[in-house]
């Protein structure tokens, strides 16, 4: 690693504002908030994971990450700088830089196209180079995600699920991307080949620098791949800090439920004794509950969380969360 | 003693003692497709005791729904035959008449799926669905069928089942859904309760509501569960039996203490050591290489022979599922000279890892 790469490494390549997000549902009757008030930065070179369950504004933050919806308030910086205020032609190469995956690969390619072909059209849509300076990048690209050279000459149905992964994956490196957002990537895999997915983003962000924000609903898969990790809860973040800090030492009482609903495929001995099971499902985003928003399904709350908003605190260094009773010790089980 | 090693010796006892609810002897699916018939499963044995929580495991395409079917002989169109015996309280389903498998069906034995919406009818209310089930199977008036389906929807878990009864299934959540199917289910009182993958589609915190929901009524009801799943963890927490299939086949048969510490088979060992783990370690996560064969393709001899590590001289044979003692079975001629590493293999030092990551 050079010096200079090195004073970069952990300066934020991304910094996000007080993000909102809001959707008119279809029947343009109401507001849905889909992210609602979000601070953070990524820093160069890590994999930020962000987790929460369905409907809790995941997706809508990585589009918005790479601008593929604007936001409604707030601000995405990408390198300090505004995309936004960039002329027409300085956003369409300044965005290459800043690539997404989604879950499922038969979305993602034509299955008309050869896996050439597909891997070749980020490339051919920028015209970067000659044909043949093209093509061969296409093919480093192939190789680099692991897959063989007659891969190229096949259709999207004679490849695995895994296979089709890659060949997404290898779709956004053409571009050389400094940051990939990666939303349930490995959802739709099956078990015996997440690992080898998961192992090719390590080895992807080793060899090319890559900053990931690694999108997910799987506990395990965020824990082993990310360096730091956000949890959200209905358009907020409740929690962030370093993986080990929230994985081992929650803050959040969310955090603490969803740790303890994840099952594990460990013997009885090992098991938890209890686990806290929450009530109910999340409320609805269009009307959030006033305060916290989390009081609805909260062991803990208490009459001051309907009331006042929690402040988002750094109640250790860099373990962030927004919770009015964090600081009291009997939140964990344990 | 914990609470699972309690279940766990309940469950041996089970197995040991009375006659099995369900016994599965070398039952095999065949189907038709346009490049002729293929054998989708075979040789399937297993038993199930009364109350039993049952795991069945594999990654998919492994041949695990369509066992789950063929007990109901619920089978799709193309369906060309099926090998072995059924036997259900001592009765062969295999060869029961239409009529026999529609008395069984929803009243003996109940099955539910990943995505409830494919089992309910979106024109009825969920009320009506629920009661038309008990109604089919049993001679009770309309009163009675209602006062007996709120109490089922209470019992799931519904809050305030008068307002819901009336429901139609599209004004529910999914986890709502999940818990209406699981009532219409059980409104029977039936004996086995399969389970396709229930909680697959669900959030983490809901998916805990449902097994524990499950478990709950197994235990209460004594009724057996037999849960299809690909999620290892979902079994650790609800079944006290792990069956692994592979490729059509069951590969091997444990308590779910045991499979998970020590499996046997190669292709369980892998699962396991697939598996990112909650503690972060950032190592490299071991793969098992290659995919699960089609039912066009299969192999002779091990069918998991061209993705094992331990493939040998003697692996091109046939495998059996053999006996290894204290009642495990395993389809491996190799186990009993391979330590395979379980769930627990000591992680990679998780600082060394790091540094190699820089
Ligand atoms: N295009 C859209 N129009 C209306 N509502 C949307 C749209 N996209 C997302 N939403 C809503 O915003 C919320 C957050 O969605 P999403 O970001 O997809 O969550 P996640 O990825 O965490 O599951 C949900 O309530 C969802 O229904
Ligand atoms: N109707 C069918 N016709 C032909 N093959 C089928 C049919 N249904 C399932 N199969 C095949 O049988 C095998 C087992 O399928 P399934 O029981 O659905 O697996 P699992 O539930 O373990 O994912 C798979 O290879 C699948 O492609
Ligand atoms: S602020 Fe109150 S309701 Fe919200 S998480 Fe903390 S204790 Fe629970
Ligand atoms: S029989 Fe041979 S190839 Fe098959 S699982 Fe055992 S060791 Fe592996
Ligand atoms: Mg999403
Ligand atoms: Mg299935």
């Amino acid at each position: 690693m050079t010096a200079a790469s090195a004073e970069q490494r952990g300066e934020p390549i991304v910094s996000v504002r007080d993000l909102q997000v809001r959707f008119q549902t279809s029947d343009r009757r109401a507001t849905v908030k889909a992210v609602d008030g979000v601070n953070f930065d990524v820093r160069r070179g890590e994999t930020f994971g962000i987790i929460g369950e369905s409907g809790s504004g995941k997706t809508t933050i990585g589009r918005a990450l790479v601008f593929l919806l604007n936001p409604s308030a707030g601000a995405i910086l990408h390198d300090g700088i505004d995309p936004l205020a960039l002329s027409r032609r300085e956003f369409q190469s300044h965005r290459r830089d800043y690539q997404i995956i989604f879950q499922d690969p038969n979305a993602a390619l034509n299955p008309r196209m050869t896996i050439l072909a597909s891997v070749l059209e980020p490339l051919e849509l920028a015209r970067v180079g000659s044909r043949t300076e093209r093509e061969r990048q296409a093919r480093e690209a192939l190789e680099r995600v692991g897959l063989p050279q007659e891969f190229g000459e096949r259709y999207p149905h004679q490849l695995s699920g895994g296979q089709k992964q890659r060949v997404v994956i290898a779709r956004a490196l053409t571009l050389k991307p400094k940051l990939i957002v990666c939303d349930e990537v490995v959802a739709a895999l099956d078990m015996s080949i997440r690992g080898d997915v998961l192992n090719l983003f390590a080895d992807l962000q080793r060899d090319l620098g890559l900053t990931y924000v690694f999108i997910t609903h799987d506990l395990a898969v965020v824990s082993h791949i990310s360096e730091r990790v956000a949890v959200m809860y209905l358009g907020q973040f409740v929690e962030l800090g370093p993986t080990e800090e929230v994985a081992e030492r929650p803050l959040h009482p969310y955090t603490i439920a969803l740790l303890s609903a994840e099952p594990r495929p460990l013997p009885s001995s090992m098991r938890q004794e209890s686990r806290i099971v929450l009530q109910g499902e999340v409320p609805s985003p269009i009307d959030p509950p006033s305060g916290c928003r989390f009081r609805t399904r909260c062991p803990h709350a208490q009459p001051l969380c309907t009331e006042r908003v929690p402040e988002w605190r750094e109640l250790k260094p860099d373990h962030w969360v927004a919770c009015h009773f964090a600081d009291r010790p009997n939140f964990s089980p344990n | 003693m914990g609470e699972g090693q309690l279940a766990q010796r309940k469950s041996e006892v089970a197995r040991e003692g009375a006659r099995p609810l369900l016994s599965v002897r070398g039952l095999g699916i065949r189907f038709k497709t346009t490049q002729g018939i293929w054998q989708a499963t075979r040789r399937i044995d297993f038993d199930i005791a009364p109350g039993e929580r049952v795991g069945i495991v594999g990654e998919s395409g492994c041949g695990k729904t369509i066992t789950g079917l063929s007990i109901l002989r619920l089978l799709p169109g193309n369906f060309a035959g099926l090998d072995g015996k059924i036997l259900f309280d001592g009765v062969d389903l295999a060869s029961c008449s239409a009529r026999q498998m529609r008395a069984i069906r929803g009243k003996r034995i109940a099955m539910i799926f990943q995505e409830p919406m494919s089992a309910l009818d979106p024109v009825f209310t969920v009320g009506h669905q629920i009661a038309e089930t008990l109604r089919v199977h049993s001679n009770v008036g309309e009163e009675e069928a209602r006062a007996r389906t709120l109490e089922m929807l209470r019992r799931v878990g519904i809050a305030s089942p008068e307002r819901r009864i009336d429901d139609y299934p599209h004004q529910l959540s999914g986890g709502m859904r999940q818990r209406v199917m699981i009532a219409a289910s059980l409104i029977c009182g039936p004996q086995l309760l399969i389970a396709d993958e229930p909680t697959t589609a669900l959030d983490v915190t809901v998916q805990a509501q449902i097994l524990e929901l499950l478990r709950d009524i197994s235990e209460t009801s004594k009724t057996a569960l037999m849960l299809i799943t690909h999620d290892l963890g979902v079994v650790a927490e609800t079944c006290t039996r792990m069956i692994t299939m592979y490729a059509g086949e069951v590969i091997e048969d444990a308590t779910v203490d045991e499979a998970l510490v020590r499996p046997l088979h190669p292709y369980t060992s892998g699962l396991l050591r697939s598996l990112p783990h909650l503690s972060p370690r950032h190592g490299r996560l071991p793969s098992i290489p290659g995919r699960v064969p089609s039912i066009t393709e299969m192999p002779a001899g091990c069918r998991f022979r061209a993705r094992c590590a331990h493939a040998a001289k003697g692996c091109e044979a046939e495998q059996k599922l053999q006996d290894a003692g204290g009642g495990r079975k395993v389809r491996c001629w190799r186990f009993a000279e391979l330590n395979l590493p379980g769930a627990l293999h000591p992680p990679d030092t998780s600082a060394s890892a790091r540094v190699a990551r820089q």
